[in-house]
């Protein structure tokens, strides 16, 4: 199979392209609003009202039990039924950040509840209120115990925008199966889609290699 | 420093009738579902004094203390904190028989300061953000006051080259003395210590008990959680001994742990000098 340089060399341009605009705003996006979402049902799964950590489960079941994709067709294909019709950018921010809220939710939780009772405690006994406690005792302790888990989620996420595509959201990988049905070039450009894709999950890898070096300053070695 | 040596200036035991009482419980109880802990409880404690708390685990001794800085809510019972300093105007009672609101505890909270058995140190703070913390993020100081406050606090404990470490650097019985120092910073009215010494190493007990022995000669008022008889009979004015959620014996700690009246104080006394 003869390669096609021209073809390889001018169809990065269209993949890095969809990535910079597509796939890095999209993944942001959706990772911060995700992960606030994410702390709110957290703290809702931990309420000591049966009501509010019901419903907090509720949307976690929902969420981990259903297909990603399944939930984008349904807000993106779906809704418009109910008369809630929504372009392709804003139904993907709005599925990827119900599905990260969904998944970092249960991180989180574990992480809160990984820090010791005796912190809470030792947060009372100097005047803390339980907010004031969370913001400034367990939460900084919370947030080193869930970066390797949460970083497993953001990556993942970069790789689920893929699922995008199938709602008309140009990113990197529509850009690269519009020049493969071109071109026909199929195996060149989703390898080169798929590079793209790895390069972007190492720069994460090393971000997250950096935040964790941070956060251990205080833990023994 | 280690508290043996000061056996010669003991504290004074004469005093435990003098002085208003800072702090006085009644009729305290407690129950965690059908494990009752506390039965009925009365407690006062006069300023300037130190009171011991001893008995075997199990006795509520730990979760008096801990109702006392609202860690625990009772069942029922009347905490009462006289107002600082000379005027009564700021007086606060708590009656647990009744709903009490998180306000309520919240004032509670601020007339005490709890060191920890475990030291419960935050571990992502240096010590003298450890120190400052409730200073600064509560009490709303200016953070230079309390950092110059924090700094001779340190110092008195000799940890004033610690400042800028992180807890996991230090012994545990420099933790203890940190614990000790957050607690200091945030002036209460009162300390509150659950068995300060016992996660200790014994080579590093020595010097922790020498610090809560300064600071009871300096007049702070204390209530001490503690299986140290030796260092009770010399700091506290009164030792209160109790077993199953009552208090059996209580007097000078002189009396009490010389010369118990009542058999079970006896017996708890010859058990824990036997181990020595």
């Amino acid at each position: 199979m003869p390669l096609n340089w021209d073809l390889i060399w001018s169809s990065f341009g269209p993949i890095v392209t969809g990535a910079v605009t597509g796939t890095i705003p999209l993944t942001l996006a959706s990772f911060a609003i995700g992960l606030a979402l994410a702390l709110l049902v957290a703290l809702m799964r931990l309420s000591r009202n049966a009501v509010v950590s019901g419903l907090a489960r509720f949307y976690v079941s929902v969420i981990r039990g259903t297909p990603l994709l399944v939930q984008l067709f349904v807000i993106f294909y779906g809704l418009p039924s109910l008369g809630v019709k929504l372009d392709p950018w804003p139904s993907a921010i709005i599925a990827f950040s119900l599905n990260i809220g969904g998944y970092a939710a249960e991180v989180i939780r574990a992480a809160i509840l990984s820090v010791p009772k005796g912190q809470w405690e030792a947060g009372h006994t100097i005047g803390m209120s339980r907010a004031q406690s969370l913001r400034r005792i367990i939460l900084p302790q919370a947030a080193r115990v869930s970066v390797p888990p949460l970083s497993n989620t953001f990556i993942s996420l970069v790789k689920d925008t893929s699922l995008a595509s199938l709602i008309l959201v140009t990113e990197l990988f529509r850009n690269a199966q519009q020049i493969a049905a071109f071109s026909q070039e199929f195996m060149v450009l989703y390898l080169e889609a798929a590079l793209v894709y790895w390069i972007i999950c190492l720069a994460l890898s090393s971000g997250q290699s950096v935040l964790e070096r941070r956060l251990d300053r205080y833990v023994a070695h | 420093m280690s508290p043996t040596d000061g056996a010669a200036q003991a504290a004074p035991h004469g005093a435990a009738s003098q002085g208003r009482p800072v702090l006085s419980v009644r009729n305290l109880a407690k129950a965690f579902g059908s494990n009752v802990v506390l039965r009925d409880i009365d407690l006062d404690v006069r300023r300037g004094n130190v009171v011991a708390l001893i008995g075997p685990s199990g006795s509520g001794k730990t979760t008096v203390l801990r109702s006392l800085n609202g860690l625990e809510t009772p069942d029922a019972g009347i905490v009462t904190f006289a107002g600082p300093g000379t005027s009564a105007g700021t007086e606060l009672a708590l009656d647990f028989s009744a709903r009490v609101s998180k306000k309520e505890i919240s004032d509670l909270r601020d007339r005490s300061a709890m060191v920890f058995q475990h030291y419960n140190l935050f571990p992502h703070m240096t010590v003298l953000q450890n120190v400052i913390e409730g200073p600064v993020q509560v009490q709303k100081r200016k953070r230079a006051e309390a950092v110059a406050d924090a700094e001779k606090l340190l110092a008195r404990v000799g940890l004033a080259d610690k400042r800028d470490a992180y807890p996991f650097e230090l012994s545990g019985g420099q933790q203890q003395r940190v614990g000790i120092v957050r607690a200091l910073a945030l002036k209460p009215q009162l300390l509150l210590f659950d068995e300060p010494t016992s996660a200790l190493d014994p080579e590093l007990v020595g010097d922790v008990l020498g610090v809560i022995q300064e600071l009871a000669e300096e007049g702070w008022t204390m209530v001490i959680v503690t299986h140290e008889l030796a260092f009770a009979r010399q700091v506290a004015d009164e030792v209160i001994f109790m077993d199953g959620g009552l208090v059996v014996e209580r007097g000078p700690a002189a009396e009490v742990l010389r010369a118990p009246r009542q058999e079970r104080t006896r017996q708890f006394v010859r058990r824990l000098l036997h181990e020595f």
